[in-house]
C-alpha cells in the first residue's frame, strides 16, 4: 500500500478525484467505497496499474513468509515438545509403570527369602518406590489439563500407600513365621495387578497418545506454506511475463531477484521439512515403537516373575478359573507368552545389530528361564519346597536358579531400552536440527524478495516520470 | 453308636474344598451332646439344661464349641427362619475299615523304602506349618505322621514331608507321589469315590470368628447388616447363601484371606472350619470364635483306594492314638498344638466301621 501513497505520477489524467471532497460523513461505508473509487481511477492508467501490481505481489511474497513463519514455527514447537517434553514424559510414565511392577516382585522374592531377606533385595523395592513416588509428583506437575492423565495419576496416588501397607503387613507377618504374611502379600499383588499396574499402564498410554499427537503435528505437512510459495512464484511468473510483453524487456533485476529468494525459501522449506518429517519417522518406527514394545516386554517379564514367587508362597492357596489350577501358575504362563510375543516383535523392530544383540540376549535368558522354571515347578509339585525354594530364589550353592535368568532377561531388556531411547534421541534431535533457522530464513527471504518486487516495479514507474 | 443311626436330608449339595455331608439324626446328637457335656465343667453342665430346652429348634450342636450354649436363648428364638443344615450324598462318609496290625503289600513297600511318605500343608497354623522357631514342619496333623511312622517303621522320624496344595491332594495319591495324605482333609462321599480315608480323627465344624468384642454372638440374627467373610467354595459359603441372616457376604479366594479382609476392616466377621478359624485366632490374639459350630465335619487320613492294608493299619495307630483317656496320645497333641486356640474340645470323635 506504500505506492498507492507516494506522489501521483505525472503521466496519466485523472489524478483530480483521487482527492474527493472530504464534505460528507466519513462512514465506513463510504471510506470503503472511496478507496475502491480510487483504485478504479488509478487503474486506468499504467502507472497506476504498476502500482498495484507492484503491492499486490510483494504482498503475496510477504504472505508467503508469515504462512511459513508461522506454520514452522507451530512444527518446530511440536518437535521440541517431542524431544524435550512430551518423550521425557512417556518415558517417566513408563519408568513408572516399571518400577511398580518391579516393586512386586522385588517384594515377593524378599517375602521368599523371608528372615533372610537379602539387603539388596529390600534396596530394590525401596528405591522403585522412590522413584515411582518422585515421578508421580513431577508426572502430576506436567499433566496439564490431560483430564485422562491426571484421573490416573489420583488414583495411583491413593493406591500407593495402600500397597506399602499392604506389603509392610506382610513382611511383619512373614518375619513372625505367620502364614498370614502370605496372605496380606496375595492381597497385595492384587491390588498391585489390578488397580496399580492398569492405572499406571494407561498413564502411559495417555502420555505416548500426546507424545504421538506432538509427532503428528510436527510432521504434518505446511500445505498453507507451499500454496502461498506457489502463489508467490506465480504471481511473480505472471508479473514478469507482463512486463516482457510490454517492454519487451526480458528481465527485470528486481522481479528476477524476488523470484530467486521465493523460490529459495520454497525450496528451503519443502527440503527443510522433508528432512525433518522423515527423521521425526524413523524416531517414531525405530525408537519409540521398539520403546513401547520393550516397555510391555519387561513389564510382563517382572509379573512372570512375580506369579513364578507367588506360586511359591500361595502353595496352591488360589485356583485358577478352571478351579484346578494354581492361579499363579497360570497367570505365569500367560505373562511368558506375551513375554515371547514382546521379544519377537522387538527384534522385528531392532534395526541394527546393536539393537538386536539385547533383544537375542533377552530371548535366550527367557528359553532358560523357563527351563529353570518348569524343573523347579516339578521338584514343587513332588512336595519338595525345600528342593524346589532355592531352584527358584538362588542361594550360594543355587547359583543357576530361574531368577538368575530372570535377572539376565530383565538386564537385556535395560539394555535394548537404553539403546532404543538412545536412537529416538537421536533421530528426533536431528529432525528437530532440519527445521533449523527456517523460520528466520524464510522471514527474511520473504521481506527482501517483498523489498526487491518493490525495487523492480519503481524502476518500471520511474520511467513515467 | 451306629445302630438306630438313619440318615435325613440326602439332598446331594455342590461339594466345594470343605465339601458336605449328611446331619446325623437328632437321636444321635443327643447322645454325643450329652458325652460331650460328661467332660466339661459345671458352667456348661449347668447351661446344658438351657441347651435341652432348645434342643428342637437348635440344630447346629454345640458339643465341642469353646464356647458351648453361651448363645442366648433370646438370638435363637428371634430368628424365624430354619437354620442351615450340612448334606451329603452317601450314608456314613466317615465309616472306616476295620483295624488291624496285620502287613499287607502297602506296608511291605513302605518298609522296603524306609521311609513313609506323607503329604502334608505347610501353610496352615497349628495343624501343618513350618515352626517359625526353626523352621522345621509343626502341628496336630505331623504329630499324628509321626505316629503312623513310629508304628509303621519304628522311627517317627522316617517321614518325607511332601507339602501339597490343595488341589493336589488327590492327585498325589492317585499317582503314589505320597503314601497317606494328613492335611485338615474333611472325609465327604465325592472324595471317598477317588480315595480310601482313616477314621475321624478330629471333629471340625463351621464357626464365626469375630474380632474381641464385636456385637456378633454367632451364626445367628446378630450377623444382620454385618459383612461377612467366607472363602469361595467352602462350605461356609454355602452356608451362607441359604441362610444369611441379614449378613453381606464376602467371598475371596482362601479362607486365610478373610483375616486380612478382618484386620484391614474391610469385613466384620469370618465364617470358616473352626479348626481353621483357631490357625486364624492363633495368628491375631483379638479375634475369637463366637457361637457354636453350627456343622459337623470330620477329618480323615486319606490314602489310595487299593490300599486296605494301609487303612486298616492307620486305623489301628488311631485306636492307639485315641486310648488312655485325658493322657492319651491324641489328648497330649490337642493340648500342645489346638488347646490355646481351640479350647473346650473333650477328646476325639468315636470311630466308626463299616465292615
Amino acid at each position: 500500500m506504500a505506492i498507492t501513497t507516494r506522489a501521483p505520477a505525472p503521466a496519466g489524467g485523472a489524478g483530480g478525484p483521487a482527492a474527493g471532497p472530504p464534505a460528507g460523513p466519513p462512514g465506513p461505508g463510504t471510506a470503503w467505497a472511496e478507496g475502491v473509487e480510487r483504485l478504479r481511477a488509478a487503474a486506468t492508467t499504467e502507472p497506476g496499474r504498476l502500482r498495484i501490481i507492484g503491492a499486490l505481489v510483494a504482498g503475496i511474497v510477504l504472505l508467503f513468509g508469515a504462512v511459513t513463519v508461522w506454520e514452522v514455527a507451530g512444527r518446530v514447537g511440536s518437535a521440541e515438545d517431542v524431544v524435550g517434553r512430551s518423550q521425557p514424559l512417556s518415558a517417566d510414565a513408563a519408568s513408572i509403570y516399571r518400577s511398580l511392577a518391579d516393586a512386586d516382585t522385588a517384594s515377593s522374592s524378599g517375602f521368599l527369602a523371608g528372615a533372610d531377606e537379602p539387603r539388596e533385595v529390600r534396596q530394590r523395592y525401596e528405591k522403585d518406590m522412590a522413584g515411582a513416588s518422585r515421578l508421580l509428583v513431577s508426572a502430576a506437575a506436567n499433566a496439564g489439563e490431560d483430564a485422562e492423565s491426571r484421573r490416573q495419576i489420583t488414583l495411583l496416588g491413593e493406591q500407593l500407600p495402600r500397597y506399602t501397607g499392604l506389603i509392610e503387613q506382610a513382611r511383619a507377618n512373614n518375619r513372625q513365621g505367620l502364614p498370614l504374611g502370605g496372605a496380606y502379600l496375595r492381597y497385595a499383588n492384587e491390588q498391585m495387578s489390578t488397580q496399580l499396574l492398569p492405572a499406571a499402564q494407561r498413564l502411559y498410554e495417555a502420555e505416548t497418545g500426546r507424545l504421538y499427537a506432538d509427532y503428528d503435528n510436527a510432521r504434518s505437512l505446511p500445505l498453507a506454506s507451499l500454496g502461498a510459495g506457489i502463489l508467490a512464484l506465480a504471481a511473480l511468473g505472471w508479473a514478469q511475463h507482463r512486463n516482457y510483453r510490454r517492454t519487451n524487456r526480458v528481465f527485470n533485476r528486481g522481479l528476477v531477484a524476488a523470484t530467486a529468494a521465493t523460490l529459495v525459501a520454497l525450496l528451503w522449506l519443502a527440503v527443510g521439512h522433508a528432512v525433518a518429517r522423515s527423521s521425526l519417522a524413523e524416531a517414531r518406527t525405530e525408537g519409540q515403537e521398539s520403546l513401547k514394545v520393550l516397555t510391555d516386554a519387561r513389564i510382563a517379564a517382572l509379573q512372570a516373575r512375580a506369579n513364578e514367587n507367588l506360586t511359591l508362597i500361595a502353595r496352591g492357596a488360589v485356583l485358577a478359573a478352571d478351579k484346578k489350577s494354581d492361579k499363579y501358575d497360570v497367570d505365569f504362563a500367560a505373562n511368558m507368552k506375551d513375554l515371547d510375543a514382546g521379544l519377537e516383535k522387538a527384534l522385528r523392530l531392532a534395526d541394527d545389530d546393536k539393537g538386536r544383540e539385547p533383544v537375542a540376549s533377552a530371548a535366550d535368558g527367557v528359553r532358560q528361564w523357563k527351563q529353570r522354571h518348569a524343573a523347579a515347578r516339578e521338584t514343587d509339585l513332588r512336595g519338595d519346597y525345600q528342593a524346589a525354594l532355592p531352584q527358584v530364589i538362588g542361594d550360594r550353592d543355587h547359583k543357576d536358579s530361574s531368577g538368575a535368568s530372570f535377572d539376565t532377561v530383565d538386564a537385556s531388556l535395560e539394555r535394548a531400552l537404553a539403546h532404543e531411547q538412545a536412537e529416538f534421541t537421536r533421530a528426533a534431535r536431528s529432525g528437530l536440527g532440519a527445521f533449523g533457522g527456517l523460520v528466520t530464513g524464510s522471514a527474511a527471504l520473504a521481506v527482501a524478495g517483498a523489498a526487491a518486487v518493490l525495487l523492480g516495479i519503481g524502476r518500471r514507474l520511474s520511467e513515467y516520470r | 453308636m451306629r445302630t438306630g443311626v438313619r440318615r435325613e436330608d440326602e439332598a446331594p449339595r455342590g461339594g466345594g474344598p470343605a465339601g458336605g455331608r449328611t446331619r446325623p439324626p437328632r437321636m444321635r446328637r443327643l447322645a454325643r451332646r450329652l458325652r460331650g457335656w460328661g467332660g466339661v465343667s459345671a458352667m456348661a453342665a449347668a447351661c446344658a439344661l438351657t441347651a435341652a430346652v432348645l434342643l428342637p429348634l437348635a440344630q447346629a450342636a454345640p458339643e465341642d464349641g469353646p464356647a458351648a450354649a453361651v448363645r442366648p436363648p433370646g438370638s435363637v428364638a428371634a430368628v424365624p427362619q430354619a437354620p442351615w443344615t450340612l448334606t451329603d450324598t452317601c450314608p456314613d462318609p466317615e465309616a472306616s475299615l476295620r483295624p488291624s496290625a496285620g502287613d499287607g503289600p502297602t506296608i511291605e513297600r513302605i518298609r522296603k523304602a524306609g521311609k513313609l511318605v506323607a503329604g502334608v500343608d505347610q501353610n496352615s497354623f497349628a495343624w501343618g506349618y513350618r515352626n517359625p522357631v526353626d523352621g522345621r514342619l509343626d502341628g496336630f496333623d505331623i504329630a499324628l505322621v509321626r505316629a503312623i511312622a513310629k508304628d509303621i517303621l519304628g522311627d517317627e522320624n522316617a517321614v518325607i514331608y511332601r507339602a501339597i496344595p490343595t488341589n493336589q491332594r488327590i492327585p498325589a495319591l492317585q499317582e503314589g507321589r505320597v503314601d497317606v495324605v494328613v492335611r485338615t482333609m474333611t472325609i465327604n462321599c465325592k472324595r471317598l469315590e477317588d480315595v480310601a480315608f482313616s477314621t475321624a480323627y478330629f471333629e471340625a465344624g463351621q464357626q464365626v470368628l469375630a474380632p474381641k468384642g464385636s456385637p456378633i454372638t454367632g451364626y445367628d440374627a446378630s450377623l444382620k447388616d454385618r459383612r461377612i467373610c467366607t472363602a469361595a467354595g467352602s462350605t461356609a459359603e454355602t452356608a451362607l447363601k441359604a441362610q444369611a441372616y441379614g449378613a453381606v457376604p464376602v467371598s475371596v479366594p482362601n479362607q486365610l484371606d478373610c483375616l486380612v479382609r478382618l484386620q484391614l476392616g474391610e469385613v466384620d466377621g469370618i465364617i470358616t472350619d473352626n479348626a481353621l478359624a483357631a490357625g486364624q485366632a492363633a495368628q491375631d490374639p483379638s479375634v475369637r470364635l463366637v457361637g457354636s459350630p453350627f456343622t459337623k465335619e470330620f477329618y480323615g487320613v486319606a490314602m489310595h483306594k487299593g490300599a486296605p492294608d494301609l487303612v486298616r493299619r492307620v486305623n489301628k495307630v488311631l485306636e492307639d492314638y485315641r486310648a488312655g483317656g485325658g493322657g492319651s496320645p491324641w489328648m497330649q497333641a490337642y493340648a500342645r498344638h489346638l488347646g490355646p486356640v481351640l479350647p473346650g474340645v473333650a477328646g476325639p470323635p468315636a470311630p466308626k466301621y463299616r465292615d
